[in-house]
């Protein structure tokens, strides 16, 4: 029983309280608040529109919303200076965007694009800079004779995975996700699921990931937040949300998904 | 270790004109240590649902679920998914696993999950596949290929992996063959002997009578709600 003790009396890593971004008269997204536990998986689910990408980007400190509070391990995030900021989301935090060319330098090889990462926190040794680099691209499964290659040089799937090994390689206990397998063939996707999955549990890291796939939330979040207009129309254990959904909303987008 | 009491639940249609279907009122069980207790009642009636209401898949209306001290009703997220990580396991009808997890991960996972060091967790895992008779050549391999019943002996090898103190169990012998079947009553005795609280759902008579302690008809529960 001690296991499920400490699991419930963990403090919150994030806490977020009544967030809320306008953009002009129009709503981006309002009153959102939930606590995120370290090792947990929480998805952020809605249509286009329904202001889950604009919470992400306040979540992740690249939007100033205009109301709420972000609390990082009971530090206020918001009241951060921009040296504090900057130093946050160069180590403790990392964002893997949906498109790799957004998350990655194309012009530096991959061990460059890793190590650069590492660099920015403070690492000077070459030589363990290069292990380093090497031991996260053999976690994300690409071959140490790809190191210097450049990532234009890469397929999509592998593309994602470098952005993933550059993010995760400063040891960072939280991950934001934007549609983290969008845009890849359904078997790379499978891939790296597969390779999340086992990099969330080994690290226990916790990760915010928002992403419209039903089917990529069941297997990765532990809990499920739904979004429409703005605002959170249900929240819950991702298998109970999606298996006895409550609101209406959430109702028709679980039956709106085709079944294979 | 199992105990509901007074347990209710309705289903509301939202794009169906907003319809609310009562399925369940004043369910009461309980479950002891070492115990097994089997649902019965026809299809339709009740029992999956009750089940997975106990599993926090469902949401319960009103009453209480109590397992290990928690109340599932009214439980946080969290809790629930601690849970189920250490006390209550669940053997369901279908495996749903990520696409591509080796047959003998997807088996150690519950363990590594809970901390379990890999070599250990593996050679637990090694050891339920062979009893379940999957041979070893297909453990390096995904079991999304697999046919049915390995697939439900794979399912079977993952719930009984870590030594929950509750399990729920939907149908666990069906598509298996008699020597499947005979391995999987054994499990189930050896759990039942070790002091796990075990509630299923056995449609396989023989099955029933060899490890049900007793049956609890869920049409009682169910009585004068439209159905």
């Amino acid at each position: 029983m001690t296991l499920m003790q400490n699991a419930i009396t963990a403090a919150p890593l994030l806490s977020v309280q009544g967030l809320t971004k306008r953009y002009g008269a129009r709503i981006g997204c309002a009153g959102v608040g939930f606590d995120l536990y370290p090792g947990e998986v929480l998805g952020i689910v809605g249509e286009s529109g329904s202001g889950k990408s604009t919470l992400l980007s306040c979540l992740a400190g690249h939007q100033r919303p205009d109301e709420g509070r972000i609390l990082f391990d009971g530090a206020d995030v918001l009241a951060f200076s921009e040296a504090e900021r900057r130093r946050l989301l160069r180590g403790d935090w990392a964002y893997v965007h949906q498109n790799p060319r957004d998350g990655l330098r194309m012009g530096v090889s991959a061990g460059g694009n890793v190590g650069e990462r590492l660099m920015a926190v403070g690492a000077r040794n070459y030589a363990a800079i290069r292990e380093s680099a090497t031991d996260w691209l053999g976690r994300v499964e690409i071959a140490a004779d790809r190191i210097d290659d450049r990532p234009s040089a890469f397929s999509g799937g592998m593309q994602q995975r470098l952005q993933i090994a550059r993010n995760l390689v400063t040891g960072p206990r939280l991950v934001f996700m934007d549609e983290p397998t969008g845009g890849l063939d359904v078997s790379v996707q499978a891939r790296l699921l597969d390779l999340l999955r086992g990099l969330v549990r080994d690290l226990g890291l916790s990760v915010v990931i928002v992403t419209h796939d039903l089917a990529v939330v069941r297997l990765l979040a532990d809990r499920l937040m739904v979004m429409k207009s703005g605002r959170v129309v249900e929240c819950g254990l991702t298998d109970q949300v999606l298996d006895d959904p409550q609101h209406a909303y959430t109702q028709l987008l679980v039956s709106s998904v085709l079944q294979v | 270790m199992i105990e509901i009491r007074n347990l209710s639940k309705s289903f509301t249609l939202h794009n169906q004109g907003g319809v609310a279907i009562p399925v369940m009122a004043g369910a009461h069980l309980r479950v002891d240590h070492g115990e097994c207790v089997g649902l019965v009642g026809r299809s339709g009636a009740g029992k999956s649902t009750l089940m997975r209401m106990v599993y926090g898949n469902y949401l319960a209306g009103g009453g209480s679920i109590r397992i290990g001290g928690l109340d599932v009703v009214t439980a946080e997220p969290r809790e629930i998914l601690a849970l189920r990580r250490a006390v209550l396991g669940h053997v369901s009808q279908f495996l749903r696993v990520v696409p591509r997890v080796p047959t003998l991960e997807v088996v150690a996972e519950p363990l590594l999950r809970l901390g379990t060091p890999a070599p250990q967790a593996r050679a637990r895992a090694a050891d339920l596949l062979a009893r379940l008779n999957i041979p070893e050549r297909l453990w390096a391999l995904s079991p999304t290929t697999f046919s049915g019943g390995e697939q439900q002996r794979v399912n079977i090898a993952r719930g009984f992996a870590h030594d929950y103190p509750a399990l729920l169990l939907d149908e666990p012998t069906a598509s298996l063959d008699a020597q499947n079947r005979e391995v999987v009553l054994c499990l189930i005795e050896e759990a039942k002997a070790r002091g796990a609280a075990i509630l299923g759902i056995f449609h396989d008579e023989g099955a029933r009578e060899r490890v049900c302690d007793r049956l609890v008809d869920v049409t009682g529960f169910t009585r004068g709600l439209a159905a």
